[in-house]
């Protein structure tokens, strides 16, 4: 089969691989119809995360057909069109048993401090992911949802990393009516974290990134106030400044390792690794907001130490929260979004490529060339798996 | 739990959030800091404003949820995937999970160094930092084992360079010079006669 092949930082390809087969009683093969590029690919793609081997295949959000279960499967069967949510969980474990799917402790083998995750290297678990024709899938029964015959491909592909994320990460902001809430990052998940401010009851939204058309994206998609921090000279000051002098009430970090911005933060953190990834947003958001203000932390950062103001999130008695997004719990009230109009995911999607030209697309999406915001990717065959699962329905 | 908006409304003496507009730039006192509040008519042309402004609507909340709502595990422990290739273990758990990944079982070199960095634990600095090494010398290997099959890596269509040349050509006219500069610099710099030798 088809697949993206990671060959090094900044090196990928498309190339043929073994397909994967059944390794457990619970698992399912999926034939892939759609996959999305992820922002916290690029820290895999630039080499950010240890233990991300040569050869291993990326994309932890993927839909598909069901195309073989295992032995043990009962409640999926051959032909369904699924979204499989990026976190791999068991359903049973401490963790799972208190809703926390994000944090399933019977997943990743490699470390204790992240559960499994498709394609996100050894360190999450050691998945191959769906960027690839066919991909496995373990806990079928409890990981996969079949998708409602009335939500499209393209938005239910969202459903499975950056709407939810972008709204947990809200939802850990604990937004209270008529708060400000400034959200750093304007890829995907920093849109749909803006957006779902409002559902929950925001008063301002302040959209901060680098990139101008990003910026004239999300203010017309997610109608929010927006700042380029390559116009500001201070990030903390400016937003003060935006606030009454009050600071924000919720800051959320959309960003996580890969931030720009901060000279130091680059050197240190991108450049010369001696900590996980640029810290530049969290230093932004913990100086950002007001005192006994939220922190919300969706961006994705190594497992080694960082440099973090903790002094300050102390004296200024912040809640900090944050977590990988348990994709699953949020489905049914997003689907409900979507139906009601609330959200569209699906305009996000600037860019449906070939799985053929994976190369190509992670470098647009890396270098931000092109107005690109998100970038699906089509494996050959997609609209013949596609068939398969119509005709299973009807 | 709608404390912060209680808080509001307590300083929200009249006049006074509005009043003070202006006074920062014209008074020496910093005069009273009240967060601004938009009431919901100025909100509702937001498409789907509110609509989980009340926190029962909000699927994660409260944080921790038991029981799960929205997953079909059976009862009991989870069958144990068998074990064909190589998995490395984090010494921070007993055993291996019952699921596993076996995409890349650990090989050669890099492989070595990773069996040494999962003798530290995850709570080891140097258990990060010699995956990361490995990782290095990983994308070696990778080009070796490419070389050995007979197939010569396409570096520059690895790294995307065809869209660089199509969304942003200027830039890399401008790499390209970089580079070439920096090549022609480090030549000159070898092969230049040095006077004192
Ligand atoms: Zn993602
Ligand atoms: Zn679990």
């Amino acid at each position: 089969m088809l697949a993206m092949n990671y060959r090094g930082p900044y090196r990928v390809r498309a190339a043929q691989k073994p397909e994967p087969v059944i390794e457990h009683p619970g698992d399912a093969i999926v034939r892939v119809i759609r996959s999305c590029i992820c922002g916290s690919d690029l820290h895999l793609y630039h080499g950010m995360v240890p233990d991300t081997r040569v050869g291993h295949t990326f994309g932890h959000e993927f839909i598909g057909v069901v195309h073989e279960v295992g032995p043990a499967v009962e409640k999926l069967k051959v032909g369904d069109r699924v979204l499989v949510p990026f976190n791999l969980f068991c359903g049973s474990c401490y963790f799972c048993q208190h809703e926390l799917y994000g944090n399933c402790h019977n997943t990743n083998p490699q470390a204790t401090a992240v559960g499994g995750i498709y394609g996100y290297s050894h360190t999450a678990g050691g998945y191959d992911g769906g960027q690839a024709e066919l991909v496995r899938v373990p806990m079928a029964d409890v990981g996969p949802m079949v998708i409602p015959d009335d939500i499209h491909d393209d938005d239910a592909v969202l459903l499975t990393d950056a709407l939810p994320t972008g709204y947990q990460a809200a939802e850990m902001g604990d937004i209270a009516q008529g708060d400000t809430v400034v959200v750093f990052g304007a890829g995907p998940v920093g849109i749909f974290a803006a957006k779902s401010a409002w559902l929950m009851g925001a008063g301002r939204v302040i959209v901060v990134d680098e990139v101008e058309y990003r910026l004239e994206f999300v203010q017309r998609y997610a109608q929010c106030e927006v700042v380029n921090f390559r116009e500001v000279d201070d990030m903390a000051l400016h937003i003060k400044k935006m606030t009454d002098w009050m600071g924000a009430d919720v800051c959320i970090d959309a960003v996580g390792g890969d931030a720009a911005g901060s000279i130091a933060q680059t050197l240190t953190g991108r450049l010369m690794k001696s900590q996980a990834g640029a810290a530049t947003v969290l230093h932004w958001c913990i100086n950002s907001v007001r005192k006994g203000g939220n922190v919300s932390i969706v961006g994705v950062y190594g497992p080694t130490f960082n440099a973090v103001p903790i002094g300050n999130a102390l004296n200024k008695g912040l809640t900090l929260r944050m977590n990988q997004a348990s994709v699953k719990r949020h489905l049914p009230r997003l689907i409900e979004h979507i139906r009601e109009g609330r959200l569209n995911p699906k305009e996000i999607i600037t860019h449906k490529v070939p799985l053929e030209d994976v190369a190509d697309a992670y470098h647009i999406f890396s270098s931000k060339l092109d107005n690109c915001i998100k970038t699906v990717l089509i494996p050959p065959n997609a609209d013949q798996v596609r068939a398969v699962s119509a005709s299973a329905l009807h | 739990m709608e404390t912060r908006n209680q808080i509001a409304e307590h300083h929200h003496q009249p006049g006074q959030a509005h009043e003070e507009h202006g006074h920062v730039h014209t008074h020496p006192s910093q005069g009273h800091l009240v967060p601004r509040r938009p009431s919901p008519e100025e909100l509702k042309h937001i498409q789907g404003w509110g609509a989980d402004l009340d926190r029962k609507n909000r699927p994660g909340v409260p944080m921790e949820r038991t029981p799960p709502r929205f997953t079909d595990a059976k009862e009991g422990p989870v069958t144990q995937q068998p074990e064909r290739v190589e998995v490395l273990v984090s010494p921070e758990r007993p055993g291996i999970t019952p699921i596993f990944g076996t995409a890349q079982p650990p090989s050669g070199v890099s492989g070595a160094i990773r069996r040494v960095a999962f003798k530290s634990t995850e709570n080891d600095l140097r258990h990060w930092l010699l995956l990361l090494l490995a990782d290095r010398v990983n994308v070696v290997e990778g080009v070796v084992e490419d070389l050995a099959r007979g197939h010569v890596p396409n570096i520059f269509a690895e790294m995307g360079i065809k869209s660089e040349w199509k969304h942003n050509p200027a830039g890399l006219v401008k790499k390209a010079a970089i580079a070439g500069a920096v090549v022609g610099a480090a030549w000159y710099l070898l092969n230049r006669r040095d006077p004192y030798r």
